[in-house]
């Protein structure tokens, strides 16, 4: 008997809209790509200020426009989301075994957000809020 | 007495006399204790004998009768119809050729399975007589929740890179290559790295998390697949960074 086997298939710019667990994902994807671009932004930032004191002034007044503040919402908003999805995933990523028991997902979890309020804090020290 | 039926729509392909696939509905009673595994006996047995699909063990256990349910990749011994609406859909698994109805052709996976090594390669031979191989129950732990990998390939037909790029070695052939790199007798990890580390290996994973979602023994090959990727990573800084490329 000769074999004949059927290939479906996939639907390569549709794919994703067949799930709601793929669209999830897809969702995660583009996010992503604003945090990518803060990261650039934040280099840019940086650029302007070697640049001295007028470019980084101007550079700030662009940041005060409309459109700026509504990037640095989305954005922040965006890397909000990652970092709390990242945070909720690290047990599963990097678990941790104490004798014969792994410790509990939220310790590792928690350790996270602590290590972020920690890190905030000395941010917001250097930046000479106390 | 239940009276309820459900209309049962299989995916058949008979590849002597189809050019493609086509749907065909069968009407089936709904006890409640029953699966779709025994709808489907109930067509074979009693409405069309051609049907043809993989099936053993009925308890979750063999992982041959998995196929898409509704679009979601299920064992069919697990699915309860009382949990389903009145149509379901019933398909090959996704991402794999199919071979005559609900069978698909699993060489590819056969082939990914045995490339990944998912068998002790003990750190040192002993002679029998020497003795077994001892771990503690800690040693142990580590790793068991990867052996209850059935094999059963829902994770493959949930991974929407496999489908795309099936070249992917894919969740189960690289969680089983996991749980042998952190078995404590084992000594084979730089074998199986050669495999599991690469383009096609670990890397092609973006981490959809689908695998997990689906897996009906709650292994989590997204969890082992993100920890494959963590050991590579430092043994690629290892290898770079460090003298005589970290080997002590």
């Amino acid at each position: 008997m000769s074999r004949k086997p059927y290939v479906r298939e996939i639907p390569k710019g549709s794919w994703y809209l067949r799930q709601g667990r793929y669209m999830r994902y897809m969702g995660r994807e583009v996010t992503s790509l604003f945090v990518g671009a803060y990261a650039l932004f934040l280099l840019l930032a940086l650029k302007r200020l070697s640049e001295g004191q007028a470019a980084y002034e101007a550079f700030l007044e662009g940041l005060s426009s409309p459109l700026g503040v509504l990037f640095q919402i989305i954005t922040l908003l965006f890397v909000l989301y990652h970092t709390t999805s990242w945070f909720n995933l690290t047990p599963k990523a990097m678990p941790v075994q104490r004798g014969e028991e792994f410790l509990p997902g939220g310790v590792i979890v928690g350790a996270h957000y602590a290590g972020w309020v920690l890190l905030s804090l000395v941010v917001l020290f250097l930046a000479g809020v106390f | 007495m239940n009276e309820r039926q459900i209309q049962l729509e299989v995916l058949r392909y008979n590849p002597e006399t189809d050019d493609e696939p086509r749907f065909q509905t069968y009407s089936v009673p709904c006890p409640d204790e029953w699966v779709v595994l025994d709808a489907l006996n109930y067509v074979k047995d009693n409405l069309d004998t051609t049907l043809s699909y993989r099936w053993s063990c009925h308890m979750a256990v063999c992982g041959s009768c998995g196929m898409m349910i509704n679009g979601e990749p299920t064992l069919s011994c697990k699915a309860f119809l009382r949990d389903y609406p009145d149509h379901i859909r019933v398909e090959p698994l996704a991402h794999f050729p199919i071979e005559r109805d609900l069978v698909t052709v699993i060489d590819d996976f056969m082939g990914k399975l045995s490339r990944a090594k998912p068998y002790l390669i003990p750190k040192e031979e002993k002679a029998i007589e020497e003795g077994e191989y001892r771990q503690s129950p800690a040693e142990l732990k580590r790793f068991k929740q990867y052996t209850l990998c059935i094999n059963c390939m829902l994770c493959y037909a949930a991974c929407p890179q496999y489908g795309l790029v099936p070249a992917f070695i894919g969740p189960a052939a690289i969680t089983l290559a996991h749980r042998y790199n952190i078995d404590s007798r084992d000594g084979g990890r730089d074998q199986r790295q050669q495999v599991i580390a690469t383009n096609e290996g670990v890397w092609e994973c973006s981490f959809v998390g689908a695998c997990s979602e689906v897996c009906p023994k709650h292994v989590d090959p997204a969890a082992a697949l993100q920890q494959v990727k963590i050991a590579s990573t430092v043994d690629w800084y290892k290898e770079h960074l460090m003298p005589w490329g970290g080997k002590s």
